[in-house]
Protein backbone atom coordinates (compact mmCIF):
# COMPACT_ATOMS: atom_id res chain seq x y z
CA UNK A 1 0.00 0.00 0.00
CA UNK A 2 1.62 3.01 -1.15
CA UNK A 3 0.89 6.50 -2.37
CA UNK A 4 2.79 9.25 -4.49
CA UNK A 5 0.83 12.58 -4.74
CA UNK A 6 2.39 15.30 -6.99
CA UNK A 7 5.92 14.19 -6.00
CA UNK A 8 5.20 15.56 -2.64
CA UNK A 9 2.92 13.47 -0.36
CA UNK A 10 4.26 10.16 0.18
CA UNK A 11 2.21 7.34 2.16
CA UNK A 12 3.51 4.06 2.70
CA UNK A 13 4.08 0.81 4.61
CA UNK A 14 7.97 0.59 5.73
CA UNK A 15 6.93 -2.78 7.12
CA UNK A 16 4.25 -5.02 8.76
CA UNK A 17 1.79 -2.70 9.45
CA UNK A 18 4.10 0.26 10.70
CA UNK A 19 3.90 3.29 7.66
CA UNK A 20 6.11 6.28 7.13
CA UNK A 21 3.98 9.75 6.01
CA UNK A 22 6.63 12.45 4.09
CA UNK A 23 5.05 15.33 3.70
CA UNK A 24 7.69 17.82 3.26
CA UNK A 25 7.25 21.29 1.52
CA UNK A 26 4.07 21.22 2.95
CA UNK A 27 3.03 23.93 5.41
CA UNK A 28 -0.63 24.34 7.55
CA UNK A 29 -2.91 22.82 7.62
CA UNK A 30 -2.12 20.15 4.90
CA UNK A 31 0.45 18.50 7.57
CA UNK A 32 -1.67 17.85 10.81
CA UNK A 33 -4.43 16.92 7.79
CA UNK A 34 -2.43 14.63 6.16
CA UNK A 35 -0.71 13.35 9.63
CA UNK A 36 -4.37 12.94 10.83
CA UNK A 37 -6.05 11.23 8.07
CA UNK A 38 -3.04 8.89 8.04
CA UNK A 39 -3.08 7.83 11.71
CA UNK A 40 -6.68 6.69 11.00
CA UNK A 41 -5.38 4.78 8.14
CA UNK A 42 -2.97 2.49 10.64
CA UNK A 43 -3.95 0.05 12.81
CA UNK A 44 -3.76 -0.25 16.91
CA UNK A 45 -0.47 -0.45 18.19
CA UNK A 46 1.17 0.34 14.95
CA UNK A 47 3.42 2.90 14.41
CA UNK A 48 3.42 6.17 11.65
CA UNK A 49 6.68 8.11 11.22
CA UNK A 50 5.81 11.74 10.07
CA UNK A 51 8.82 13.85 8.07
CA UNK A 52 8.07 17.36 7.98
CA UNK A 53 9.80 20.49 7.55
CA UNK A 54 7.28 22.90 9.42
CA UNK A 55 7.72 23.68 12.55
CA UNK A 56 4.32 24.87 13.41
CA UNK A 57 2.64 21.88 12.18
CA UNK A 58 4.21 20.04 15.02
CA UNK A 59 2.65 21.20 18.20
CA UNK A 60 -0.53 20.67 16.24
CA UNK A 61 0.20 17.27 16.03
CA UNK A 62 1.73 16.78 19.32
CA UNK A 63 -2.06 18.11 20.34
CA UNK A 64 -3.56 15.31 18.53
CA UNK A 65 -1.49 12.26 19.92
CA UNK A 66 -2.72 14.06 22.95
CA UNK A 67 -6.09 14.29 22.48
CA UNK A 68 -6.39 10.82 20.59
CA UNK A 69 -3.72 9.43 22.99
CA UNK A 70 -1.68 8.26 20.42
CA UNK A 71 2.01 7.82 21.66
CA UNK A 72 4.87 10.26 20.06
CA UNK A 73 7.36 7.91 21.34
CA UNK A 74 10.23 9.73 19.40
CA UNK A 75 11.40 13.01 17.84
CA UNK A 76 13.87 14.10 15.57
CA UNK A 77 15.42 17.16 13.90
CA UNK A 78 17.78 17.81 11.52
CA UNK A 79 18.11 21.10 9.81
CA UNK A 80 14.80 22.20 10.04
CA UNK A 81 13.54 18.71 9.09
CA UNK A 82 11.36 16.91 11.61
CA UNK A 83 11.01 13.02 12.23
CA UNK A 84 8.41 12.46 14.26
CA UNK A 85 7.11 8.77 15.07
CA UNK A 86 3.84 7.86 16.61
CA UNK A 87 2.23 4.68 18.01
CA UNK A 88 -1.31 4.52 17.39
CA UNK A 89 -3.46 3.45 20.62
CA UNK B 1 29.03 3.72 14.85
CA UNK B 2 31.16 6.01 12.07
CA UNK B 3 27.91 6.55 10.89
CA UNK B 4 26.54 7.91 13.55
CA UNK B 5 29.42 9.60 14.48
CA UNK B 6 29.05 11.64 10.81
CA UNK B 7 25.95 12.34 11.81
CA UNK B 8 26.48 14.07 15.01
CA UNK B 9 29.28 15.91 13.42
CA UNK B 10 26.74 17.06 10.55
CA UNK B 11 24.64 18.57 13.00
CA UNK B 12 26.64 19.78 15.28
CA UNK B 13 28.60 21.86 12.56
CA UNK B 14 24.72 23.12 11.25
CA UNK B 15 23.94 24.30 14.83
CA UNK B 16 26.99 26.49 14.97
CA UNK B 17 26.00 27.39 11.55
CA UNK B 18 22.95 28.42 12.96
CA UNK B 19 24.22 30.18 15.48
CA UNK B 20 26.92 32.34 13.54
CA UNK B 21 23.91 33.27 11.30
CA UNK B 22 21.97 34.06 14.24
CA UNK B 23 24.95 36.55 15.60
CA UNK B 24 25.25 38.11 12.39
CA UNK B 25 21.92 39.20 12.01
CA UNK B 26 21.74 40.65 15.53
CA UNK B 27 24.99 42.16 14.35
CA UNK B 28 23.08 43.69 10.94
CA UNK B 29 20.26 45.11 13.45
CA UNK B 30 23.11 46.79 15.87
CA UNK B 31 25.05 47.93 12.87
CA UNK B 32 21.83 49.44 10.78
CA UNK B 33 20.32 51.23 13.68
CA UNK B 34 24.19 52.98 14.58
CA UNK B 35 23.59 53.67 10.81
CA UNK B 36 19.67 55.42 11.47
CA UNK B 37 20.97 57.10 15.02
CA UNK B 38 24.33 58.98 13.09
CA UNK B 39 21.95 60.22 10.36
CA UNK B 40 19.82 61.64 12.69
CA UNK B 41 18.63 60.60 16.64
CA UNK B 42 15.42 61.21 15.96
CA UNK B 43 15.25 57.76 13.72
CA UNK B 44 14.81 56.35 17.65
CA UNK B 45 11.18 56.80 16.97
CA UNK B 46 11.80 54.04 13.57
CA UNK B 47 14.21 51.65 15.01
CA UNK B 48 11.84 51.38 18.23
CA UNK B 49 9.03 49.75 15.50
CA UNK B 50 12.51 47.80 14.26
CA UNK B 51 13.50 46.59 17.15
CA UNK B 52 10.21 45.76 18.76
CA UNK B 53 9.57 43.91 15.64
CA UNK B 54 12.42 41.83 16.46
CA UNK B 55 11.05 40.51 19.29
CA UNK B 56 7.87 40.44 18.14
CA UNK B 57 9.72 37.60 15.70
CA UNK B 58 10.94 36.00 18.42
CA UNK B 59 7.78 35.63 20.65
CA UNK B 60 5.69 34.50 17.34
CA UNK B 61 8.44 31.64 15.91
CA UNK B 62 8.71 30.63 19.71
CA UNK B 63 5.06 30.11 20.26
CA UNK B 64 4.24 29.16 16.19
CA UNK B 65 2.12 31.93 17.29
CA UNK B 66 -0.82 32.31 14.11
CA UNK B 67 -4.15 33.63 14.25
CA UNK B 68 -4.93 31.60 11.14
CA UNK B 69 -4.39 28.59 13.64
CA UNK B 70 -6.20 29.46 16.02
CA UNK B 71 -9.29 29.25 14.05
CA UNK B 72 -8.34 26.51 11.25
CA UNK B 73 -6.84 23.71 13.54
CA UNK B 74 -10.00 23.71 15.76
CA UNK B 75 -12.08 23.08 12.93
CA UNK B 76 -9.43 20.93 10.57
CA UNK B 77 -8.64 18.61 13.58
CA UNK B 78 -9.78 19.80 16.64
CA UNK B 79 -6.49 21.51 18.40
CA UNK B 80 -7.15 24.83 20.52
CA UNK B 81 -3.81 25.42 21.53
CA UNK B 82 -3.68 28.40 19.44
CA UNK B 83 -6.62 29.70 20.41
CA UNK B 84 -6.01 29.51 24.03
CA UNK B 85 -2.25 31.57 23.39
CA UNK B 86 -4.30 34.41 21.50
CA UNK B 87 -6.73 34.70 24.64
CA UNK B 88 -4.56 34.70 27.05
CA UNK B 89 -2.15 37.62 25.08
CA UNK B 90 -6.21 39.05 24.51
CA UNK B 91 -6.56 39.33 28.69
CA UNK B 92 -2.97 40.48 29.55
CA UNK B 93 -2.88 43.08 26.79
CA UNK B 94 -5.98 44.51 27.54
CA UNK B 95 -4.98 44.78 30.91
CA UNK B 96 -2.04 46.87 30.27
CA UNK B 97 -3.40 48.76 27.45
CA UNK B 98 -5.75 50.14 29.76
CA UNK B 99 -2.70 51.45 31.96
CA UNK B 100 -1.00 53.09 29.21
CA UNK B 101 -4.44 54.83 28.15
CA UNK B 102 -4.89 56.28 31.77
CA UNK B 103 -1.01 57.75 31.31
CA UNK B 104 -2.16 59.38 28.28
CA UNK B 105 -0.22 57.23 25.62
CA UNK B 106 -2.51 55.38 23.89
CA UNK B 107 -2.24 55.83 20.15
CA UNK B 108 -5.75 53.54 19.57
CA UNK B 109 -8.96 55.18 17.58
CA UNK B 110 -11.79 53.34 17.92
CA UNK B 111 -12.97 51.41 14.40
CA UNK B 112 -16.69 52.34 12.59
CA UNK B 113 -18.79 49.54 13.01
CA UNK B 114 -20.52 48.09 10.11
CA UNK B 115 -21.80 45.46 7.76
CA UNK B 116 -17.95 46.16 6.32
CA UNK B 117 -16.22 44.40 9.55
CA UNK B 118 -17.91 41.43 8.92
CA UNK B 119 -17.61 40.91 5.50
CA UNK B 120 -14.19 41.98 5.63
CA UNK B 121 -13.21 39.41 8.51
CA UNK B 122 -14.94 36.79 6.69
CA UNK B 123 -12.98 37.48 3.42
CA UNK B 124 -9.39 37.77 5.51
CA UNK B 125 -10.32 34.51 6.86
CA UNK B 126 -10.43 32.89 3.94
CA UNK B 127 -7.38 33.90 2.52
CA UNK B 128 -5.53 33.32 5.94
CA UNK B 129 -6.73 29.47 6.00
CA UNK B 130 -5.81 29.09 2.43
CA UNK B 131 -2.63 30.71 2.37
CA UNK B 132 -1.29 28.89 5.37
CA UNK B 133 -1.15 31.45 8.07
CA UNK B 134 -2.09 35.09 9.16
CA UNK B 135 -0.54 38.29 8.12
CA UNK B 136 1.78 38.32 11.16
CA UNK B 137 2.56 34.46 11.26
CA UNK B 138 3.44 34.81 7.27
CA UNK B 139 6.48 37.13 8.47
CA UNK B 140 7.66 34.77 10.78
CA UNK B 141 7.50 32.00 8.67
CA UNK B 142 9.32 34.28 6.25
CA UNK B 143 11.77 34.50 8.82
CA UNK B 144 12.26 30.33 8.98
CA UNK B 145 13.26 29.99 5.11
CA UNK B 146 9.44 29.15 4.30
CA UNK B 147 9.20 31.22 1.08
CA UNK B 148 5.50 30.78 0.40
CA UNK B 149 5.64 33.03 2.95
CA UNK B 150 7.46 35.62 1.10
CA UNK B 151 4.78 35.13 -1.26
CA UNK B 152 2.09 35.39 0.70
CA UNK B 153 3.94 38.65 1.66
CA UNK B 154 4.23 40.06 -2.19
CA UNK B 155 -0.15 39.08 -2.30
CA UNK B 156 -0.82 41.21 0.29
CA UNK B 157 1.09 43.78 -0.35
CA UNK B 158 0.07 44.20 -3.64
CA UNK B 159 -3.52 43.38 -3.94
CA UNK B 160 -3.72 46.05 -1.18
CA UNK B 161 -2.01 48.43 -3.11
CA UNK B 162 -4.04 47.92 -6.33
CA UNK B 163 -7.42 48.06 -4.49
CA UNK B 164 -7.29 50.87 -2.89
CA UNK B 165 -6.43 52.92 -5.96
CA UNK B 166 -8.39 51.09 -8.78
CA UNK B 167 -11.27 52.61 -10.57
CA UNK B 168 -12.40 51.33 -14.12
CA UNK B 169 -15.04 48.27 -13.80
CA UNK B 170 -15.04 48.53 -9.84
CA UNK B 171 -16.59 51.91 -10.16
CA UNK B 172 -19.43 50.14 -11.40
CA UNK B 173 -19.85 48.58 -8.00
CA UNK B 174 -20.43 51.22 -5.96
CA UNK B 175 -23.74 52.41 -4.43
CA UNK B 176 -24.92 55.85 -5.95
CA UNK B 177 -25.13 56.90 -2.54
CA UNK B 178 -21.50 56.11 -1.73
CA UNK B 179 -20.58 58.42 -4.57
CA UNK B 180 -22.90 61.34 -3.51
CA UNK B 181 -21.70 61.32 0.04
CA UNK B 182 -18.38 61.38 -1.49
CA UNK B 183 -18.45 63.83 -3.39
CA UNK B 184 -19.83 65.98 -0.59
CA UNK B 185 -16.80 65.24 1.95
CA UNK B 186 -15.04 68.37 0.18
CA UNK B 187 -12.29 66.22 -0.64
CA UNK B 188 -9.31 68.07 -2.81
CA UNK B 189 -9.64 67.36 -6.41
CA UNK B 190 -5.82 65.56 -6.88
CA UNK B 191 -7.84 62.78 -4.77
CA UNK B 192 -10.38 62.16 -6.90
CA UNK B 193 -12.78 60.49 -4.10
CA UNK B 194 -15.17 59.62 -6.87
CA UNK B 195 -13.28 57.89 -8.64
CA UNK B 196 -12.61 54.30 -6.98
CA UNK B 197 -14.09 52.04 -5.48
CA UNK B 198 -12.27 51.95 -2.46
CA UNK B 199 -12.13 55.78 -2.03
CA UNK B 200 -16.03 55.99 -2.46
CA UNK B 201 -16.33 52.94 0.30
CA UNK B 202 -14.31 55.04 2.39
CA UNK B 203 -15.79 58.78 1.86
CA UNK B 204 -19.15 57.84 1.20
CA UNK B 205 -19.61 54.81 3.80
CA UNK B 206 -16.73 54.65 6.40
CA UNK B 207 -17.15 57.96 7.39
CA UNK B 208 -20.41 58.44 7.40
CA UNK B 209 -20.16 55.50 10.50
CA UNK B 210 -19.63 55.79 14.24
CA UNK B 211 -17.22 53.98 15.99
CA UNK B 212 -16.51 53.85 20.10
CA UNK B 213 -15.00 52.59 22.60
CA UNK B 214 -17.10 50.90 25.80
CA UNK B 215 -15.37 53.27 28.26
CA UNK B 216 -16.48 56.40 26.22
CA UNK B 217 -19.65 54.46 25.66
CA UNK B 218 -20.28 53.70 29.47
CA UNK B 219 -20.15 57.52 30.50
CA UNK B 220 -18.70 56.66 33.50
CA UNK B 221 -15.73 59.15 32.69
CA UNK B 222 -12.39 58.75 31.34
CA UNK B 223 -10.60 57.49 33.97
CA UNK B 224 -8.37 53.75 34.70
CA UNK B 225 -11.33 52.30 36.78
CA UNK B 226 -13.28 52.60 33.89
CA UNK B 227 -10.62 51.71 31.15
CA UNK B 228 -10.16 48.38 33.43
CA UNK B 229 -14.02 47.64 33.99
CA UNK B 230 -15.77 49.25 30.16
CA UNK B 231 -12.67 48.29 28.37
CA UNK B 232 -10.55 45.45 29.35
CA UNK B 233 -12.95 43.42 31.23
CA UNK B 234 -16.40 43.91 29.84
CA UNK B 235 -14.93 44.07 26.07
CA UNK B 236 -11.83 41.73 26.48
CA UNK B 237 -11.60 39.80 29.38
CA UNK B 238 -14.84 38.76 29.92
CA UNK B 239 -15.48 37.29 26.27
CA UNK B 240 -12.08 35.77 26.43
CA UNK B 241 -12.50 33.77 29.32
CA UNK B 242 -16.11 32.37 28.09
CA UNK B 243 -14.31 31.75 25.13
CA UNK B 244 -11.84 29.47 27.28
CA UNK B 245 -14.66 27.90 29.09
CA UNK B 246 -15.88 26.74 25.89
CA UNK B 247 -13.25 25.42 24.51
CA UNK B 248 -12.30 23.58 27.85
CA UNK B 249 -16.03 22.28 27.96
CA UNK B 250 -15.92 20.98 24.65
CA UNK B 251 -12.45 20.11 23.83
CA UNK B 252 -10.08 20.03 26.65
CA UNK B 253 -11.83 18.61 29.57
CA UNK B 254 -12.80 14.93 27.80
CA UNK B 255 -8.78 14.62 27.19
CA UNK B 256 -7.87 15.90 30.95
CA UNK B 257 -10.42 13.37 32.78
CA UNK B 258 -8.84 10.89 30.54
CA UNK B 259 -5.23 11.80 31.66
CA UNK B 260 -6.17 12.60 35.52
CA UNK B 261 -9.02 9.69 36.56
CA UNK B 262 -11.10 10.62 39.76
CA UNK B 263 -11.45 7.30 41.45
CA UNK B 264 -14.85 5.86 40.89
CA UNK B 265 -16.85 7.32 44.21
CA UNK B 266 -15.36 10.49 43.66
CA UNK B 267 -17.45 13.51 42.43
CA UNK B 268 -15.92 16.22 39.91
CA UNK B 269 -15.26 19.38 42.01
CA UNK B 270 -14.93 22.67 41.10
CA UNK B 271 -11.24 22.57 41.97
CA UNK B 272 -10.69 19.23 39.75
CA UNK B 273 -12.47 21.80 37.12
CA UNK B 274 -9.81 24.65 37.38
CA UNK B 275 -7.06 22.29 37.55
CA UNK B 276 -8.39 21.13 33.91
CA UNK B 277 -8.74 24.40 32.65
CA UNK B 278 -4.95 25.40 34.15
CA UNK B 279 -3.83 21.98 32.45
CA UNK B 280 -5.04 23.86 29.19
CA UNK B 281 -3.14 26.97 29.41
CA UNK B 282 -0.07 25.20 30.22
CA UNK B 283 -0.61 22.07 27.73
CA UNK B 284 1.46 24.34 25.52
CA UNK B 285 4.00 25.82 27.03
CA UNK B 286 5.59 27.39 24.21
CA UNK B 287 2.23 28.96 22.67
CA UNK B 288 1.62 30.29 26.18
CA UNK B 289 4.59 31.85 27.11
CA UNK B 290 4.53 33.76 23.42
CA UNK B 291 1.17 34.91 24.41
CA UNK B 292 2.02 36.30 27.69
CA UNK B 293 5.21 37.99 26.01
CA UNK B 294 3.58 39.51 23.12
CA UNK B 295 0.75 40.77 25.21
CA UNK B 296 3.06 42.83 27.41
CA UNK B 297 5.98 43.56 24.80
CA UNK B 298 2.28 44.83 22.99
CA UNK B 299 1.55 47.12 25.43
CA UNK B 300 5.26 48.38 25.98
CA UNK B 301 5.47 49.20 21.96
CA UNK B 302 2.63 51.44 22.64
CA UNK B 303 3.70 53.25 25.99
CA UNK B 304 7.41 53.91 24.83
CA UNK B 305 5.67 55.31 21.06
CA UNK B 306 3.41 57.14 23.29
CA UNK B 307 6.41 58.60 25.24
CA UNK B 308 8.05 59.25 22.08
CA UNK B 309 5.63 61.33 20.32
CA UNK B 310 5.37 63.82 23.65
CA UNK B 311 8.62 63.99 23.62
CA UNK B 312 9.00 64.80 20.14
CA UNK B 313 6.02 67.08 20.53
CA UNK B 314 4.13 65.14 17.30
CA UNK B 315 0.72 63.46 16.76
CA UNK B 316 2.19 61.32 13.71
CA UNK B 317 5.80 59.82 12.49
CA UNK B 318 5.24 62.12 8.82
CA UNK B 319 5.67 65.37 10.98
CA UNK B 320 9.32 64.09 12.34
CA UNK B 321 10.05 62.93 8.57
CA UNK B 322 9.10 66.55 7.79
CA UNK B 323 11.30 67.88 10.24
CA UNK B 324 14.05 65.62 8.73
CA UNK B 325 13.56 67.27 5.49
CA UNK B 326 12.25 63.75 4.07
CA UNK B 327 8.64 65.02 2.34
CA UNK B 328 9.25 62.52 -0.50
CA UNK B 329 6.34 60.03 0.01
CA UNK B 330 4.15 62.00 2.67
CA UNK B 331 0.34 62.04 2.16
CA UNK B 332 -1.11 65.76 1.91
CA UNK B 333 -1.88 66.17 5.30
CA UNK B 334 2.19 65.37 6.12
CA UNK B 335 1.34 62.11 8.13
CA UNK B 336 2.44 58.49 6.97
CA UNK B 337 0.90 55.75 8.62
CA UNK B 338 1.93 55.20 11.78
CA UNK B 339 -0.26 53.24 14.91
CA UNK B 340 2.02 53.20 17.67
CA UNK B 341 1.31 50.25 18.16
CA UNK B 342 2.01 45.73 16.60
CA UNK B 343 -0.17 46.08 13.30
CA UNK B 344 0.86 44.51 10.15
CA UNK B 345 -1.14 45.45 7.06
CA UNK B 346 -1.41 48.44 6.35
CA UNK B 347 3.07 48.94 6.04
CA UNK B 348 3.13 46.04 3.55
CA UNK B 349 -0.56 48.07 1.64
CA UNK B 350 2.23 50.70 1.37
CA UNK B 351 5.49 48.56 0.28
CA UNK B 352 3.03 47.65 -2.82
CA UNK B 353 2.01 51.48 -3.27
CA UNK B 354 5.46 52.20 -3.29
CA UNK B 355 7.04 49.96 -5.86
CA UNK B 356 3.93 50.56 -7.97
CA UNK B 357 4.65 54.39 -7.69
CA UNK B 358 8.18 53.90 -8.58
CA UNK B 359 6.53 52.06 -12.08
CA UNK B 360 4.67 55.39 -13.07
CA UNK B 361 1.40 54.27 -11.65
CA UNK B 362 -0.29 57.56 -9.89
CA UNK B 363 -0.46 55.94 -6.19
CA UNK B 364 -1.23 58.75 -4.37
CA UNK B 365 -4.49 60.34 -5.90
CA UNK B 366 -6.41 58.07 -3.50
CA UNK B 367 -7.73 58.84 0.01
CA UNK B 368 -5.85 55.84 1.35
CA UNK B 369 -2.63 56.91 0.39
CA UNK B 370 -2.91 60.60 -0.59
CA UNK B 371 -4.96 61.71 2.08
CA UNK B 372 -4.00 59.43 5.18
CA UNK B 373 -1.12 56.83 4.78
CA UNK B 374 1.17 58.11 2.29
CA UNK B 375 3.92 55.87 0.30
CA UNK B 376 7.18 56.44 2.28
CA UNK B 377 10.41 54.90 0.76
CA UNK B 378 10.70 51.83 2.72
CA UNK B 379 13.36 52.54 4.48
CA UNK B 380 11.49 55.41 6.60
CA UNK B 381 8.08 53.51 6.41
CA UNK B 382 8.69 52.88 10.22
CA UNK B 383 5.93 50.38 10.57
CA UNK B 384 7.19 48.69 7.53
CA UNK B 385 10.68 48.05 9.42
CA UNK B 386 8.09 46.40 12.43
CA UNK B 387 7.44 43.91 9.62
CA UNK B 388 11.30 43.45 8.62
CA UNK B 389 12.16 43.04 12.62
CA UNK B 390 9.24 40.18 12.93
CA UNK B 391 11.20 38.10 9.91
CA UNK B 392 14.72 39.29 11.20
CA UNK B 393 13.61 38.04 15.03
CA UNK B 394 11.97 34.80 13.84
CA UNK B 395 14.80 34.08 11.77
CA UNK B 396 17.69 34.66 14.60
CA UNK B 397 15.45 32.38 16.76
CA UNK B 398 14.86 29.75 13.96
CA UNK B 399 18.91 29.65 13.59
CA UNK B 400 19.46 29.48 17.11
CA UNK B 401 17.14 26.34 17.34
CA UNK B 402 17.95 24.49 14.38
CA UNK B 403 14.62 25.27 12.74
CA UNK B 404 15.70 27.63 9.63
CA UNK B 405 15.32 25.61 6.32
CA UNK B 406 14.67 27.48 3.35
CA UNK B 407 11.45 25.96 1.80
CA UNK B 408 10.57 25.87 -2.14
CA UNK B 409 7.07 25.90 -2.36
CA UNK B 410 5.56 23.60 -4.29
CA UNK B 411 2.90 24.36 -7.32
CA UNK B 412 -0.28 23.87 -4.94
CA UNK B 413 1.54 26.15 -1.91
CA UNK B 414 2.55 28.77 -4.85
CA UNK B 415 -1.34 29.19 -5.83
CA UNK B 416 -2.58 29.08 -2.07
CA UNK B 417 0.07 31.40 -1.14
CA UNK B 418 -1.11 33.85 -3.70
CA UNK B 419 -4.71 33.66 -3.58
CA UNK B 420 -4.50 33.59 0.06
CA UNK B 421 -2.43 36.80 0.51
CA UNK B 422 -4.96 38.81 -1.92
CA UNK B 423 -7.80 37.75 -0.22
CA UNK B 424 -6.15 39.04 3.12
CA UNK B 425 -5.47 41.65 1.50
CA UNK B 426 -8.96 42.93 0.63
CA UNK B 427 -10.60 41.54 3.82
CA UNK B 428 -8.15 43.94 5.78
CA UNK B 429 -8.78 46.77 3.73
CA UNK B 430 -12.38 46.23 3.55
CA UNK B 431 -12.19 44.62 7.31
CA UNK B 432 -10.01 48.05 7.98
CA UNK B 433 -7.15 45.84 9.56
CA UNK B 434 -6.39 41.99 9.85
CA UNK B 435 -6.14 40.08 12.58
CA UNK B 436 -3.99 42.48 14.74
CA UNK B 437 -5.67 45.91 13.62
CA UNK B 438 -9.02 44.83 13.55
CA UNK B 439 -9.23 42.13 15.94
CA UNK B 440 -6.35 41.87 18.59
CA UNK B 441 -5.88 45.61 18.80
CA UNK B 442 -9.33 46.75 18.86
CA UNK B 443 -10.82 44.03 21.79
CA UNK B 444 -8.34 44.94 23.77
CA UNK B 445 -8.65 48.39 23.57
CA UNK B 446 -12.63 48.44 24.22
CA UNK B 447 -14.12 48.71 20.89
CA UNK B 448 -16.60 45.81 20.33
CA UNK B 449 -15.81 45.63 16.44
CA UNK B 450 -12.91 43.26 16.78
CA UNK B 451 -15.18 41.06 18.11
CA UNK B 452 -17.31 41.08 14.69
CA UNK B 453 -14.06 40.63 12.68
CA UNK B 454 -13.26 37.93 14.81
CA UNK B 455 -17.03 36.35 13.81
CA UNK B 456 -16.41 37.11 9.98
CA UNK B 457 -12.66 35.30 10.23
CA UNK B 458 -14.52 32.28 11.87
CA UNK B 459 -16.94 31.98 9.66
CA UNK B 460 -14.55 32.53 6.51
CA UNK B 461 -11.87 30.27 8.12
CA UNK B 462 -14.45 27.60 8.47
CA UNK B 463 -15.15 27.76 5.18
CA UNK B 464 -11.91 27.78 3.84
CA UNK B 465 -11.10 24.66 5.83
CA UNK B 466 -13.72 22.63 4.27
CA UNK B 467 -12.62 23.90 0.95
CA UNK B 468 -8.78 22.39 1.81
CA UNK B 469 -10.71 19.34 3.06
CA UNK B 470 -12.65 18.91 0.11
CA UNK B 471 -9.96 19.23 -2.25
CA UNK B 472 -7.15 17.07 -0.31
CA UNK B 473 -9.91 14.49 -0.25
CA UNK B 474 -11.06 14.66 -3.56
CA UNK B 475 -7.01 14.31 -4.66
CA UNK B 476 -6.78 11.25 -2.64
CA UNK B 477 -9.74 9.97 -4.28
CA UNK B 478 -8.33 9.97 -7.59
CA UNK B 479 -5.40 8.90 -6.37
CA UNK B 480 -4.57 5.75 -3.95
CA UNK B 481 -6.34 4.02 -0.59
CA UNK B 482 -4.69 6.66 1.98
Amino acid sequence: MGLKLKESVVFEEIENGNFSLDVRGYGCPHVQIYTEKALKKIDSGKSLTVVFDNPSSGESITYLCTASGDDLFARDEQAGTFTWSIRKA
Amino acid sequence: MQGLSTTATTATKSRRRGYLFSAAIAIVVLAVSLVYLAVDARFIYLLVYAWFGVVYGIFLQYGRFCMASAIRDLFAVGVPRMAVGVLIAIILYAVISAFIQDAGFNSFHAHPLGWHVLIGGLIFGLGMVFSGGCASSSLYKTGEGNLAGALVLFSISFSQAWFVSAGGWLNNLVPEAWTAAAANAQMPDELSATDGWFDQFTAGYLWELNGTTAATLSGWGENLGNYLFANAFVVAILPSLILLVLLYRFNYRKIFIRQHPLPASSRISFAYELKGIWSMFTQSRNTAIAGVGLGIFAGLHMLLTGELREHYNIFNFGELLAEMGYTSGLSIQDSVFDPGYWYITTQEAQWGGWVLDKLGFNMMDNIFFGLENGIPNPLLNAPGMMSIGIILGAAMLANITGEFKWKWPNTETVILALVGGALMGLGSRIGMGCNIGAFFATVTNGDISGWVFLAGMTIGGYFAVKAIKAWIDWQLSRTADF
